[in-house]
């Protein structure tokens, strides 16, 4: 009846997860009630769960990553204090705990923090800075991120009910194949991943097809601003490798549930398949993640130094390059598979080759910065201190790139320095950066710039604290994962490791007081007129928030820097004061379509898990019923007539006039 | 186990040029570092001496220059890449005083097991070697995959089962060092440090002979009690029944390690967690 699950699945000799579970399933009991009882779940329904408007489900993605962004943070910090204690003895976490830990950790930080932040940001501010409505397919979207959202439900399910998988992140066979980890970590893993892979795979082709598709009048490719080039290039490579992940974890699976041998040791399975699949997919991944950030950062860097991005077309040229590059170095993870030194030094060429466009990018905004006007508000200081740490990031990252270098270096705690020095100082430096400028534009007040600014300094600092005894520990030798140890050279380093994770903790809580103490003061926070920082592109043309249809007329763009370009006209040529004529628009219709298909998404990956097979008919035929009910809508519109289009953008035009025409006296 | 402190010529060019790249990257990543800082606090908004230049949006010769450091350093790094591959690739011979010696490394779950086929013994988580002498390794696994580590003596190489993987190393100086696994490989991971011990190479047949010696005798039965689950604190030494034994394993003809389920808790490490079959 219950497939594998009985209740020796719940941990209840295991105090940790079992309290940690708990904690967190009390808190969700909690808010939930307070939902209810308040009376806020029909405006929750209407407002956001069935919503599919972009700006909406972006906060939402962003809400996911924040919260995950709390969990997959706890892993590394009981990680560093393992690691720290765990000299010549077991520490406090046992093996099959530790290794969960470290894998938990790696799935949930990419694949549902670093991976939901940027895909979040895109959807709020792609649309809003081509000038358009809505994304291409808003339905699609809100079903995408449910999907991702049942992924992370899955993943955390497992810290109550069963375990993770015990295998690293990636689950490398034959560690993961039946024979080695016969419990249900590793199914937890991968079936996360299928069902929030289908997630991230939709949120690209939407993306992609927004960016191709869904221009406002004159935004031409080489107009559009450098976050939606971005965009595009890590949508075109989401588009292009998740299906490659999605048919490995698809024949790891098969392996474990019909005994099949893609990747078993007997009967001609192999591994190194698995090995170049899975980074085939792994290496774009990385610049899936990182390349939004770079769109963040120029997007900032040009806005605070109040001078349009320097040479625009070579960073277009930059990022598409990067996009192409990305899918040809995959082999430089494995360098020390003994593939033969042709293949080595090709691969570890074109992964330099990665450094060039990089390195441009990086000049190109420090020319941005030269001769601008900088203003230290808190997103240029997450940029400042992303362009100083990625570089040394991408040091590292071409050192390794180095075959005879990685021949030491493969695996070893430089290597987790490494990665972490291009994704915290790369991705999350970035996410957050973009979450301060934007977030004005999300909910219609700034974010308190003093905690902004500690929580800068302690996540900067508590990085290096952190990461570079990390380098120096792999320099001496020290392999990652390791639950214990008996080297007393590495010991001070996992000390001092241990003290940057407390500083970084800080800087967490200060990003925490930033909301709150923000929110608290959101009155003196406001921002009237939709442009807080004097910026560039079109989503500082409207309303913070913006209003459900976000313009009402479509911008007509005659440049590069569009809003930038109809201030100064406007400042120029005195304001037009007459009204305009509101037209009718037409928005798509909420839908639940995307929450209850991940409903029925969550009931088949769990009885998938546990081999429940009758509840997997059930989740797999109701999922299907959900898209055959969408299908067969007649209506999937509704009109804002001109009058309230009018009345809504009214408010908003005042403010903007007299903002832009005090700004031209000035 | 500093890799900055090499004993032996593979890890010496190894980290010559990892200490070499990282110095040509350094000559144009501290001027770049620099200038970040230097431009972000000289054209801060409340400096009146920066010159403000908002159209300073484009420039041909910049672009040139930024478009070239970043292509020159990586043609730089990339001969040394290509040069150092070919150089220092791990099956590459390396040159060694007397004849070479032959070692079959196997990767059982948790512990290592080292075959001397010429000698007819093998040791379990010790490897003895004579210094000076080439030493050449095949390596494969009994079961998962792990990666072949003495960080002193240099290049890291992959086991995996029904494969061999080649490694040529040369050690210089008698004395100990440390080696490890460097693929997680399951629960008893950390244990899978093993001594590395460097001899003179008069003593070396000593030692061969005085391990050839013992009692316990390595088959195909021992080997498979040997390939369970579980770790191996004590420093045993066997002597070598069949000299194919090695390729026994790798052709698969003996069938890989056995998971955890064929296997009595007794065996594991730190055994009492949930395991949710």
């Amino acid at each position: 009846m219950l497939g594998k699950l009985d209740w020796s699945a719940i941990p209840f000799d295991q105090p940790i997860p079992l309290v940690a579970g708990g904690v967190v399933l009390v808190a969700i009991l909690a808010v939930l009630i307070w939902v209810v009882v308040k009376g806020h779940l029909p405006y929750l329904w209407h407002e956001w769960i069935t919503s599919v408007d972009h700006k909406r489900i972006g906060v939402m993605y962003i809400l996911l990553a924040s919260v995950m962004l709390l969990r997959g943070g706890s892993d590394a910090i009981m990680m560093r204090i393992q690691q720290a204690v765990a000299y010549q003895s077991q520490g406090y976490l046992p093996p099959e705990h530790y290794n969960q830990i470290f894998s938990a950790h790696g799935t949930i930080m990419i694949f549902f923090v670093a991976m939901p932040f940027v895909i979040g940001l895109m959807n709020l501010v792609v649309p809003l800075q081509l000038g358009v409505r809505d994304v291409a397919f808003p339905t699609l979207n809100s079903v995408g991120f449910w999907l991702t959202a049942t992924g992370a439900l899955l993943v955390n399910l497992s810290l109550v009910i069963g375990e993770f998988a015990r295998t690293g992140w990636l689950a490398f066979p034959p560690l993961s194949e039946l024979s080695y980890s016969p419990g249900v970590g590793v199914d937890y893993y991968a079936w996360s991943l299928q069902i929030s892979g289908v997630g991230t795979l939709v949120a690209g082709i939407n993306l992609v097809t927004t960016v191709l598709k869904l221009r406002t009048r004159g935004m031409n490719y080489l107009r559009m601003p450098m976050f939606c080039w971005t965009t595009l290039a890590s949508n075109l490579l989401i588009v292009a490798a998740f299906p490659i992940l999605t048919a490995t974890l698809a024949m790891l699976l098969l392996d474990r549930y019909f005994g099949f041998h893609f990747f078993t040791n007997e009967a001609g399975g192999n591994v190194m398949m698995f090995m170049n699949l899975i980074w085939a997919w792994g290496h774009p991944e990385v610049y899936i993640l990182v390349l939004p950030a770079f769109g963040i950062f120029s997007e900032v860097v040009s806005t605070f130094s109040g001078k349009a991005l320097f040479g625009y077309r070579s960073m277009v040229l930059a990022t598409m390059a990067i996009c192409v590059i990305s899918f040809m170095v995959w082999l430089h993870h494995f360098f020390t598979m003994g593939a033969g030194p042709d293949v080595n030094a090709i691969f570890g060429i074109a992964s330099m080759i990665i450094a060039v466009p990089t390195g441009v990018k990086i000049y190109n905004w420090l020319f941005t910065m030269y001769g601008g006007r900088i203003r230290f508000a808190t997103p240029m200081l997450w940029a400042v201190g992303f362009m100083v740490t990625f570089i040394i990031g991408g040091l590292t990252g071409v050192l390794v790139a180095v075959p005879p270098a990685d021949f030491m270096l493969h695996n070893s705690m430089f290597l987790v320095a490494h990665f972490h020095n291009v994704i915290i100082g790369g991705v999350l430096f970035g996410a957050f950066a973009g979450f301060e400028y934007w977030f004005p534009k999300a909910f219609g007040f700034r974010l308190d710039e003093r905690w902004g600014k500690l929580a800068f300094w302690f996540t900067f600092l508590g990085f290096y604290v952190t990461f570079l005894p990390l380098y120096i520990a792999g320099m001496l030798g020290m392999t990652r994962r390791l639950q214990h140890y008996d080297v007393a050279a590495w010991r001070p380093w996992m000390f001092m490791a241990a003290f940057g994770m407390l500083i970084l903790s800080i800087g967490v809580i200060c990003q925490i007081m930033q909301l709150v103490v923000s929110i608290r003061n959101r009155e003196a926070l406001r921002d009237r007129t939709g442009d807080p920082w004097d910026g560039r592109s079109l989503e500082w043309a409207t309303s913070s928030p913006p209003p459900v249809f976000n313009f009402a007329f479509n911008p007509d763009v005659r440049g590069e820097d569009a809003y930038w370009d109809m201030k100064s006209r406007a400042r120029q040529q005195s304001l037009e004061h007459d009204e305009p004529e509101y037209q009718d628009i037409e928005m798509p219709r909420n839908s639940p379509t995307g929450f209850v298909c991940a409903f029925f998404a969550t009931i088949m990956g769990f009885a998938l898990i546990w081999h429940i097979w009758w509840m997997v008919i059930l989740g797999g035929l109701g999922a299907w019923a959900t898209f055959v009910v969408f299908a067969w809508r007649d209506h999937d519109e509704y009109v804002i007539p001109a009058a309230e289009v009018a009345a809504i953008d009214r408010v908003n035009l005042e403010e903007r006039r007299s903002l832009v025409s005090m700004a031209g006296i000035v | 186990m500093n890799l900055l402190d090499p004993r032996g010529p593979v890890a010496a060019a190894n980290s010559t040029i990892l200490v070499d790249s990282v110095f040509i990257m350094l000559a144009i990543v501290v001027p770049t570092i620099i200038a970040i800082l230097g431009f972000a606090f000289w054209f801060r908004a409340s400096n009146p001496k920066a010159r403000f230049q908002p159209d300073f949006v484009y420039s041909g010769r910049v672009e040139m220059v930024v478009w070239a450091i970043p292509a020159l350093t990586v043609i730089l790094l990339g001969g040394v890449a290509w040069i150092g591959s070919h150089q220092l690739d791990p099956a590459a011979p390396v040159a060694g005083t007397g004849s070479p010696v032959r070692i079959q490394a196997v990767s059982l779950d948790w512990k290592w097991l080292f075959i001397y086929p010429d000698q007819r013994i093998a040791t379990v988580n010790a490897l003895t070697v004579p210094a000076g002498a080439e030493l050449n390794f095949q390596l494969t696994s009994s079961s998962v995959m792990n990666v072949f580590f003495i960080p002193q003596l240099g290049s890291m190489i992959y086991t995996m089962n029904g494969m061999v993987t080649k490694l040529n190393l040369r050690a210089d100086n008698e004395g100990k060092l440390q080696g490890l696994s460097a693929h997680f490989s399951g629960d008893g991971f950390p244990e899978m440090m093993f001594d590395v011990n460097v001899i003179s190479p008069l003593a070396f047949p000593d030692w061969v002979a005085a391990t050839a010696k013992t009692d316990a005798v390595l088959n195909e039965d021992a080997y498979k009690k040997l390939m369970q689950q579980g770790v191996e604190k004590n420093r045993l030494t066997f002597r070598l029944d069949d000299p194919r034994l090695f390729d026994l394993i790798a052709t698969q003809h003996i069938p890989p390690g056995p998971g955890p389920e064929l296997l009595s808790d007794a065996g594991r490490p730190n055994r009492g967690g949930h395991d949710a079959r």
